[in-house]
């Protein structure tokens, strides 16, 4: 045993909405819930009472994947196309950010490279090195884990920066011959990928991470 | 789906000390699938990563590398490559050959575009063009340039080519026939030089190329169609370059089709005047290329005879080209002039070679032949020249054009022309010369100043001078002599006068006298008339004597009868 008890060792469950905390009815066998048949509800207010998030890895799981393969479509088709009066270009994330940065504009460059690739990419990494470990019920480096976890959901949705970039310019930029911004398909690839990389880390229970704790030394 | 159960205690719950006080959960069973739904959203996401794949897949079509010279204007991942402005395909890279001489353009072809990927299929590079023919491709200087492509007949499958640096000037399939032109050399004729048929233009220049022995050029032109249907048989060509300007013995002459010519040069076609064949020139028939209108229009000229002349006077104007006319009839022309050394006269006689074409005298030739065969003659040129030699034909030079003292070649009949000796078997002809009509002139005029020369203007001024002084001397005689006695004479005269004025005045005896005498006269009349018309009256008297006096009687005249009154009634109408 542990020398701080977790509140499912205790019995105990706790609203998350009220903060009612009620005795754990259902079996401890299985932590995360899955295939639990059985779901609680507060008393008070009637909110679906969790230990965990329910099926929080495979949810995880599969969002993340999902996520991973629209991403490819996202940075292989092109997102945007500015025509002008004597030049039609499409540009991808990563050629709009390389255009931006061979143009003068590095700032931006940059601001677009973070939102656009860093920040996804972070997001699969990070979702992936927590779901591996937390499964594998790993007790390495669980404070930063966490934290890793909070920042992740902290700068989840920055990478809608350049899907709104490309909506705020589509709906600016219409001077029918001389210049128009068009969105392309890449544009809608690329936001599921943030849509579903935002769910993926919601679904995460970032309590998983210290089920892995066995043992509190 | 759920299920309301009432609270189940679950075992062991009430003993564990904390939380025994604790409200217990509402738990409702629900009945949920092992396989969590979840999972369709990555299943989802393949199958659209698999659809882009596979539609990408399926888009794409053969990939080709096109070598250019240049890759100007081209733009990997943009330049698109049209036929007929349809987008069939888009430059996926740029790259040069090993040997750095050229570029390789890498061109994804559409899918649907496979046949372009054939090996007579044609690509060049749409920039905009300012040449002297005019200015192409100016939708490229917004655009951007991009690849052209021309497909060809072949089915054979290729995936690199030899992109043109020119643009064709004709597309695969374009209704329309060429043909060839043959001509002594290209002018400013270029490929895509424009091919005018009355100052429309059809057609353009396509190709040309040097003859196989070097001896001209073909030029190979393509005429769209409808208008290709002009070309017939008997169609002329001629080359419409630049201006023509052209100083001969017919004056200046200013010539030109079309203002785009004046730079680019072109060719034009016609039909020769009068009546021809008509029927449309099939496809890659050969024509000659005259070097101008005239020329071109001429009719056939028949076989060239060589001639010879040698004048013995200053050419001077005459040029190489010079017409040569036979009683003003252009039947050829100079081309050559060549000075020679005569020992024994010690002069510089100059030859003049020429080319004539007999067939241009038209009627009057086949006559002469018709004549000489009819009196069993050889028809050959030479005997019929040595013929109209006989007759006294001569060439002569006469000056075309005062102005600029240009002169030709007369073919003239010379009256009182000597014998000449001829010669019907040398080669080329010569034919005798007879000075020129203005070195004729030149000659009389001379021989004029010359006789003038001989006049002794010298001692007629002498005797003219003497013959002054003698009149001289009479005239001073004249005045101090006779003129005195004259001046008497009149005085002598003037008395003369005044006495006749004196007997003719009013009151002279002579005139008193001749009043008297006059009226005697008037008074004699009177009684003679007295007489005579009692004579006439009484003619009996001249020999009764007068009887005794009547009354005299008046003449009686009978009245005259009156006009009898018309009678006549005029009907009413």
């Amino acid at each position: 045993m542990s020398a701080l008890p977790r509140a499912a060792e205790l019995g105990l469950i706790s609203c998350r909405v009220c903060s009612q905390v009620c005795r754990n009815v259902v079996g401890d066998e299985q932590l995360d819930g899955d295939g639990v048949a059985d779901a609680m509800a507060c008393p008070r207010c009637g909110s679906p009472l969790h230990r965990r998030k329910t099926a929080s890895y495979s949810r995880t799981w599969a969002l993340l994947i999902a996520a991973f393969l629209l991403y490819i479509p996202a940075n292989v088709l092109p997102i945007m196309r500015t025509a002008s009066l004597n030049d039609v270009d499409d540009n991808t994330i990563i050629s709009g950010v390389v255009e931006l940065w061979v143009k003068g504009s590095p700032y931006l460059a940059i601001i677009v490279f973070l939102a656009s690739i860093v920040v996804p990419m972070l997001k699969f990494t990070v979702l992936t090195m927590l779901l591996v470990s937390s499964q594998r019920r790993s007790g390495w480096a669980l404070t930063q884990r966490a934290k890793l976890y909070r920042f992740v959901e902290l700068i989840g949705y920055w990478s809608m920066l350049d899907v709104f970039v490309v909506a705020l310019l589509t709906a600016l930029v219409r001077f029918n011959v001389l210049s128009r911004v068009e969105p392309l398909p890449g544009v809608i690839f690329f936001g599921l990928t943030v849509v579903l990389t935002m769910l993926a880390s919601m679904t995460f229970d970032p309590r998983l991470i210290w089920d892995g704790k066995e043992s509190d030394d | 789906m759920t299920e309301q159960v009432p609270d189940p205690t679950p075992p062991g719950a009430e003993d564990d000390a904390p939380g025994s006080d604790l409200p217990l959960p509402v738990v409702t069973r629900r009945r949920r699938s092992h396989a969590s739904l979840v999972w369709l959203i990555p299943a989802l996401a393949a199958l659209i990563g698999l659809t882009l794949v596979v539609h990408a897949w399926l888009q794409a079509g053969p990939e080709i590398t096109i070598s250019f010279q240049s890759a100007e204007g081209l733009d990997a991942g943009k330049t698109l490559v049209k036929y007929k402005n349809v987008v069939i395909g888009r430059v996926q890279g740029i790259d040069l050959s090993e040997d750095r001489s050229r570029v390789l353009v890498k061109v994804a072809l559409e899918k649907s575009a496979e046949s372009f990927a054939t090996r007579d299929t044609r690509y060049w590079v749409v920039r905009p063009r300012i040449g002297l023919g005019g200015v192409s491709g100016i939708d490229t200087l917004l655009s951007g340039s991009f690849i052209a492509a021309d497909i060809g007949e072949s089915r054979e499958e290729a995936d690199t080519f030899k992109g043109l640096e020119i643009p064709p000037a004709v597309n695969h399939g374009a209704p329309g026939r060429s043909f060839t032109l043959h001509s002594q050399d290209l002018g400013s004729l270029d490929i895509g030089s424009p091919v005018y048929f009355r100052r429309i233009q059809v057609g353009r220049v396509v190709s040309y190329a040097l003859d196989k022995n070097g001896k001209g050029v073909s030029l190979h032109i393509f005429i769209d169609g409808p208008n290709d249907r002009f070309v017939t048989t008997a169609s002329r060509f001629w080359n419409a370059s630049g201006v023509d300007v052209s100083i001969g013995a017919n004056g200046l002459k200013l010539n030109t089709q079309s203002l785009s010519t004046l730079l680019a040069g072109g060719v034009a076609f016609q039909e020769p005047p009068g009546p021809h064949e008509s029927t449309p020139a099939p496809e890659q028939a050969a024509f000659t290329l005259f070097g101008d209108q005239a020329t071109a229009m001429a009719p056939p000229d028949g076989a060239p005879h060589y001639l010879r002349m040698r004048f013995e006077q200053s050419v001077r104007g005459l040029a190489v080209d010079a017409p040569v006319e036979f009683l003003g009839i252009n039947i050829g022309k100079v081309v050559s002039v060549r000075l020679d050394y005569d020992e024994a006269k010690q002069r510089f006689p100059v030859e003049v070679g020429a080319v004539v074409y007999p067939q241009r005298l038209g009627d009057a030739y086949e006559k002469l032949e018709a004549l000489a065969k009819s009196r069993g003659l050889s028809t050959e040129l030479p005997s019929l020249m040595g013929r109209l030699i006989e007759h006294g034909m001569r060439a002569q030079l006469r000056t075309g054009n005062l102005l600029t003292g240009q002169l030709y070649v007369a073919l003239d009949f010379v009256p009182k022309a000597g014998k000449v000796a001829f010669d019907p078997q040398a080669k080329p002809l010569t034919i005798p010369t007879v000075p020129g009509s203005f070195d004729k002139l030149q000659e009389q005029v001379a021989s004029i100043v010359d006789k003038l020369g001989k006049v002794p203007f010298d001692s007629i001024g002498n005797n003219l001078d003497h013959a002054l002084a003698g009149l001289d001397t009479t005239l001073k005689q004249i005045n101090a002599q006779t003129l005195p006695q004259f001046k008497d004479t009149l005085h002598g005269v003037q008395k003369t006068m005044d006495s006749a004025n004196d007997a003719l005045s009013g009151d002279s005896p002579l005139q008193q006298s001749l009043g008297g005498t006059l009226k005697e006269l008037q008074r004699m009349a009177r009684s003679l008339r007295v007489l005579s018309d009692y004579l006439g009256t009484h003619p009996e008297a001249l020999i009764r004597g007068r009887g005794a006096d009547g009354k005299p009687s008046a003449p009686v005249a009978a009245p005259a009868p009156l006009p009898r009154e018309s009678t006549t009634h005029r009907s009413k109408p």
